[in-house]
């Protein structure tokens, strides 16, 4: 059983979002502590593409800054590591299929186990391709985590039927970022997931406000919240971990309510 | 191993919520594909509208100047729109039209696939939105006019490199918020499966045409039939019908910028190692990390990181050959076609005219080449006097 299973322990689960390396690891380290502290049940960390075929400009902006500051992937496996000495929440990478590929599968998903990582979390890997990486992620596991969207409709039970650590759920079509409004039939799509599976589900795309994060979580386990941190990173920089903090505060108090 | 592959490559590495509009896409082209009604009417198109079939037309001076094997030119820049892109974008439009679609995306490099697609959709009453990257739309003012003047919305996209490949990534961003109404008009053999097959399928017929052609007037097949690369359409077009034909060489040739030892260049296979972007597995220009790399030509319909994954793997089984070619080379194989044969060709194909000077004087004299001509020059003149130093603006 996947370390991921206790994030969804505490009630429902709140899950923030953060690439590593914007603008520095110094500041990403602060603000996953930040989040721990006021909550968080486990940290999604980004790992910077440059060309981020999911995401919106909000989070395309972090991947770039990251880049730019001259980030790469042993660097993060070296601060992971770090931050595992006194971070005990669950964690994974979010990160696209050639970070993966290119380092060597088999490679990078050793060392993931190594440092600590839980899962996996690839946009561009489909059920259809998920055997490119999923043995090599049983062999040391780390949960390869499955996406369900407003589209997926009859795929919906295929994939919920194999899916490990927790199923990411879509809010909206498109990519990344803060939405106003999420008008997806989410509850239609939960039930099947639920006929299919125990494994906890979480919603993601789209969330910023406390109200939304908690209306989200009543109809799953968990929410999600990526573009709305990053914000507070694109304007306050190395000011930004406390006020994240706040933030993951409040959003873990909605959700208890 | 998953849909779509070429040997390795291939495969379909998209988001989730692409899945079921490219398994969609894959069922009405399955459909269609043997449809009579379809294809006469896509031949009707090809011929009456687009000017099909193509000439393939003997290059006496060019043939006599270089000294060696006889050159034919496949003109497929006398298509309407005046590039190959015309065929893959009729057919991709056809089958749009017979899915209900309202609405057609696409991404541009050089501006010609954005052209055809604007072409298309104006002729098929289709909403049209294309994709360029903003480097690309200074590069080629006049094919954005005459994308907007063909009723298209052009969108600059700034992000990255604000080329040919954060073009393709920002369609992408817009299928997956808008599917119902809308296709994305891929223009090249490169993406998630069904794409590459698709794509290539509607080029074929260059090489069907050269074929028959070649018969026609030679009696024989050619020894080496030459196209440039980028993501590698009309490459694919000109090899398909002569894969199982193994004495003919197939020569694609890639931008080499400013050459393949410098960082300034998008020779992918020369260069680039094993990955996975856009939705395939392939050849990509990378470092070490796998981040994508900023790549460089003159040409902005070549300037691409990847290539098509059918090339990725005929260059595996050795089956085709691909060769860089460097701006100046390109360039002066574009003002050579222009003074020895009165043809204009596109800067892509001058990547091909290029390698056909250096191949044509090592071959016998009864041996034949044939160069695909994708496109014409006319829109690259300003850029190309610029790079001669000449103060030239549209």
């Amino acid at each position: 059983m996947s370390n991921i299973k206790k994030a969804f322990e505490n009630g429902k689960a709140f899950i923030p979002f953060i690439t590593c390396g914007d603008p520095d690891l110094e500041t990403t380290g602060e603000a996953i502590r930040e989040m721990v502290k006021n909550g968080a049940d486990l940290i999604e960390l980004g790992i910077p593409f440059s060309d981020p075929t999911a995401e919106g400009p909000v989070i395309q902006g972090a991947n770039l800054r990251a880049l730019q500051g001259g980030i790469n992937t042993d660097m993060i496996f070296e601060f992971v590591k770090d931050l595992r000495k006194d971070i005990s929440v669950p964690m994974v990478f979010m990160t696209y299929a050639n970070v993966v590929y290119s380092y060597g599968a088999e490679k990078f998903i050793s060392t993931c186990a190594e440092i600590g990582i839980d899962g996996l979390i690839l946009p561009d890997l489909p059920f259809e391709e998920k055997g490119e990486f999923i043995d090599i992620c049983h062999k040391y596991d780390v949960d390869l985590i499955s996406f369900i969207a407003p589209t997926s409709e009859d795929r919906i039970s295929m994939i919920a039927k194999e899916a490990e650590g927790f199923l990411y759920i879509v809010s909206s079509l498109g990519v990344t970022g803060v939405r106003s409004e999420i008008t997806t039939d989410l509850p239609s799509i939960i039930k099947v997931v639920r006929e299919n599976t125990d494994i906890p589900c979480a919603i993601g795309f789209g969330i910023s406000t406390p109200e939304q994060a908690k209306k989200m979580a009543d109809i799953s386990d968990g929410a999600i919240v990526g573009s709305m941190i990053i914000k507070m990173l694109e304007k306050l920089g190395k000011e930004a971990p406390p006020v994240i903090g706040e933030y993951v505060k409040e959003v873990k108090e909605a959700l208890r309510r | 191993m998953s849909n779509g592959r070429f040997g390795e490559h291939g495969g379909q590495y998209i988001p989730e919520t692409l899945m079921n509009a490219v398994i969609e896409l894959e069922e009405a082209y399955e459909k269609f594909k043997n449809d009579p009604e379809f294809n006469r009417e896509l031949e009707t198109l090809f011929n009456e509208y687009a000017n099909r079939p193509s000439r393939l037309y003997y290059a006496e001076k060019m043939t006599k100047d270089l000294g060696g094997a006889k050159i034919y030119l496949k003109r497929e820049d006398l298509n309407h729109t005046g590039a190959h892109k015309i065929n893959n974008v009729l057919g991709q439009a056809l089958l749009a039209k017979k899915m209900g679609k309202t609405r057609l995306i696409a991404e541009t490099g050089a501006g010609q696939h954005g052209v055809a697609t604007a072409t298309a959709a104006a002729l098929m009453n289709m909403e049209c939105v294309v994709y360029m990257g903003e480097e690309d739309t200074k590069r080629q003012a006049l094919n954005v006019y005459r994308m907007r003047l063909l009723g298209a919305e052009v969108i600059p996209v700034t992000t990255g490199t604000a080329t040919l490949k954060d073009a393709v990534s920002e369609a992408m961003r817009e299928w997956t918020s808008r599917i119902a109404d809308t296709h994305y008009c891929l223009g090249s053999v490169m993406g998630p499966h069904p794409f590459p097959t698709i794509v290539r399928d509607f080029q074929a017929v260059i090489s069907k045409e050269i074929k028959e052609q070649i018969l026609e007037k030679e009696g024989r097949l050619p020894d080496a039939v030459l196209a440039c690369v980028g993501g590698g359409s009309n490459a694919i077009g000109t090899f398909y019908h002569f894969i199982d034909d193994k004495d003919v060489r197939l020569i694609g040739c890639e931008a080499a910028g400013r050459g393949v030892d410098t960082f300034e260049t998008a020779a992918t296979i020369a260069t680039g190692r094993l990955g996975i972007f856009h939705g395939m597995k392939s050849y990509f220009c990378q470092d070490e990390f796998g981040q994508i790399a900023p790549v460089y030509s003159i040409s902005a319909g070549l300037d691409y990181p990847g290539i098509g994954p059918e090339h990725a793997y005929l260059h595996d089984t050795g089956r085709a050959e691909y060769v860089p070619v460097t701006d100046e080379e390109a360039v002066q194989a574009f003002e050579y076609l222009a003074k020895t044969e009165g043809i204009i060709p596109a800067i892509e194909s001058a990547h091909a005219i290029s390698y056909a000077m250096k191949l044509a004087p090592k071959m016998d004299k009864d041996k034949i080449i044939v160069i695909t001509v994708s496109g014409r020059g006319d829109k690259d003149c300003a850029a190309i006097a610029r790079y001669r130093g000449e103060d030239l603006h549209e």
